[in-house]
């Protein structure tokens, strides 16, 4: 099979993965993605410390471009997911646990509760935009975007762990070097653009009950790509690709810039549960009709001159 | 098309029970029976409401209870509310020829166009309309237009018979046969009425809730098992229901924790 692929050391049978935040509320959904929809693997909605709400709706909107959203960060709180980690260590489906966390050591608590459930990796999300304290503040700065996952990585053992960034870095391919540094074993990138907003002018007022959200779908797509092309040049990590892909050739896209996987959120909204498969389907008519027989053969071909 | 929320006037308002208002909104909208929209209350918040007229006018029934109905029930006629929809899959009718239909409270809210549009097509339908009182008993003489069929029961006497839907709805299954039951109301009774439909093998279409946030099957708060309510449901078929566990036992609070549904359904009371 031709999208046949290995990240961080772990076997998929393509590299489309379902984004975080996206459906991954329960194990079955997940699983459904997976096995209806097609996904290589998938990503839980990132887990926190404690039971939260998030924002009041409206929280996900869809615009002209893409989507905007400041759901909030809600959590049952990483101890309530132990059955939902349960049941996909059972099903035996490649699974990214995703977590974030208001200090270094609770990163570490949670990614170190997660591990015990054999997820394929963990994620670690310090790049939500619209959420006060959490996530994005660790993945601003290299120091504490390294700590975060030396810490992490104490408690990981085997499985890899992979910090997701944020497009609002200065300077986001020296965070990757940092992570790289502190023992990381794959780098996401990138979480929603902004924050930015909607107003609806007949109402005279915001439409996200937050005000600020973070901007995901085709509108992110050239800056996620730049991302990922910078992050290529200055890691030797594996990288899992997203932001705005919607189709097979924006996914070649992001592999010929250096991605080894590629992450698909926002286009759930466009195309349905079954977006992974067809994907999949338009990369392989992609191949056939350019002559590549392999992704490693195009992997960062965009690269040099 | 985009998902914000359009401007839309409120039209009329009418009083339905003691509880229950009906908004009709100068805002077209075609939809078919057990879709629903999404309502913004800027600085309050948005929730999913079935659609209880469609066309070139809408309208949704609402229920008095928490911080957004009662935000929704200082509006008065004139008064301008935020609208995005419809959304869901909505009640199939296709290849039914005698349906009965069974509701319980705010659950007429949706079978009212579900009511009007079998009469249209000429089906022969059932209906059970249930109620705590007759006061608070919905759309009782607006359901009783669409059919010859339509029993009451409240759990006080006050109207018609005393007792739960399932007693009338078993007797009816006992001597007929329908090409399918449809049915709304609080999940504990949507769950017997399943039971029934099963031990008589009668095909069922249910219209089920859970906290819902984007309404496009995105987000995946509203999940029933491997099932986006905002998506896949509203409404559910035996053969979906048979596959979750979820239905009549467990949902998800607003954080994501799954909890057993008499909680939820206590919360969502709030
Ligand atoms: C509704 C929504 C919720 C999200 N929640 C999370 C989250 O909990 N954790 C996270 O790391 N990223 C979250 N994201 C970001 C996505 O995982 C992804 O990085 C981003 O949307 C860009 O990809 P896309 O354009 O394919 O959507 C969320 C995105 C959306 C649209």
């Amino acid at each position: 099979m031709p999208l046949e692929t290995v990240f961080a050391g772990i076997k998929l049978r393509n590299p489309t993965v379902l984004a975080s935040g996206i459906l991954g509320t329960n194990a079955e959904i997940l699983i459904r993605t997976a096995k209806e929809g097609g996904a290589g693997a998938v990503t839980m909605k990132s887990i926190g410390p404690c039971e939260k709400d998030g924002y009041a709706n409206p929280t996900i909107l869809e615009w002209e471009h893409g989507l905007i959203n400041a759901v909030g960060l809600p959590s049952p709180g990483y101890k309530n997911t132990e059955e939902e980690l349960k049941q996909l260590e059972k099903s035996g489906i490649p699974l990214i646990a995703s977590v974030y966390a208001h200090s270094i050591e609770e990163y570490a608590e949670i990614a170190g509760f997660a591990e015990k459930f054999k997820p394929a990796m963990i994620e670690l999300n310090m790049s939500c935009p619209h959420s006060k304290g959490e996530g994005m503040p660790f993945g601003l700065d290299e120091e504490t975007a390294g700590q975060v996952v030396k810490a992490v990585k104490k408690v990981s053992g085997k499985t890899p762990v992979m910090p997701k960034l944020t497009p609002q870095a200065l300077n986001i391919a020296s965070i990757a070097s940092a992570c790289e540094r502190a023992g990381a074993d794959a780098i996401c990138a990138i979480n929603t653009l902004g924050p930015g907003m909607l107003i609806n002018p007949e109402v005279r007022k915001p439409v996200l009950a937050n005000k600020f959200g973070g901007i995901s779908g085709p509108a992110i797509k050239p800056v996620a790509l730049r991302c990922v092309y910078q992050i290529y040049e200055a890691v030797k990590l594996p990288i899992l690709g997203m932001g705005g892909i919607s189709n097979g050739r924006d996914a070649i896209e992001f592999i010929q810039a250096g991605a080894t996987t590629v992450g698909v959120g926002s286009a759930v909204y466009y195309r349905g549960i079954g977006v992974f498969k067809e994907v999949c389907d338009e990369m392989v008519q992609w191949m056939k009709k350019n002559n590549a027989k392999s992704l490693e053969e195009i992997r960062g071909v965009a690269h040099g001159h | 098309m985009t998902e914000t929320p359009e401007t839309a006037t409120i039209k009329k308002i009418s009083q339905e029970t003691p509880s229950i208002r009906s908004f009709r909104l100068d805002f077209p909208m075609q939809a078919k029976p057990g879709q629903f929209a999404m309502l913004w209350l800027p600085g309050i918040d948005e929730k999913p409401f079935t659609l209880t007229a469609e066309g070139k006018e809408c309208a949704v029934t609402v229920q008095e209870k928490g911080k957004f109905t009662k935000a929704l029930f200082k509006l008065k006629e004139g008064d301008k509310i935020g609208i995005r929809g419809p959304y869901g899959n909505g009640f199939s009718t296709s290849r039914v020829k005698k349906a009965c239909i069974v509701a319980g409270g705010c659950g007429a809210a949706p079978i009212l166009l579900l009511a009007e549009e079998l009469q249209k097509q000429g089906i022969k339908t059932a209906i059970i309309n249930g109620a705590r009182t007759e006061k608070e008993c919905l759309f009782a003489e607006r359901l009783r237009k669409t059919t010859h069929d339509l029993y009451i029961t409240t759990d006080d006497g006050s109207l018609e018979e005393q007792g739960f839907v399932t007693a009338p709805l078993q007797r009816l299954l006992e001597k007929e046969k329908f090409d399918c039951v449809f049915g709304c109301g609080p999940e504990a009774m949507l769950k017997k009425v399943f039971e029934l439909c099963e031990k008589y093998k009668v095909p069922c279409q249910l219209n089920l809730e859970r906290y819902m946030r984007c309404a496009t099957g995105i987000c995946g708060s509203c999940v029933l098992g491997k099932w986006l309510v905002c998506k896949d449901g509203p409404v559910f078929n035996s053969k979906q229901l048979r596959e979750t566990e979820e239905f009549g036992s467990k949902a998800l609070l607003k954080c994501g924790k799954d909890v057993p549904i008499k909680e939820f359904a206590e919360w969502r009371q709030q």
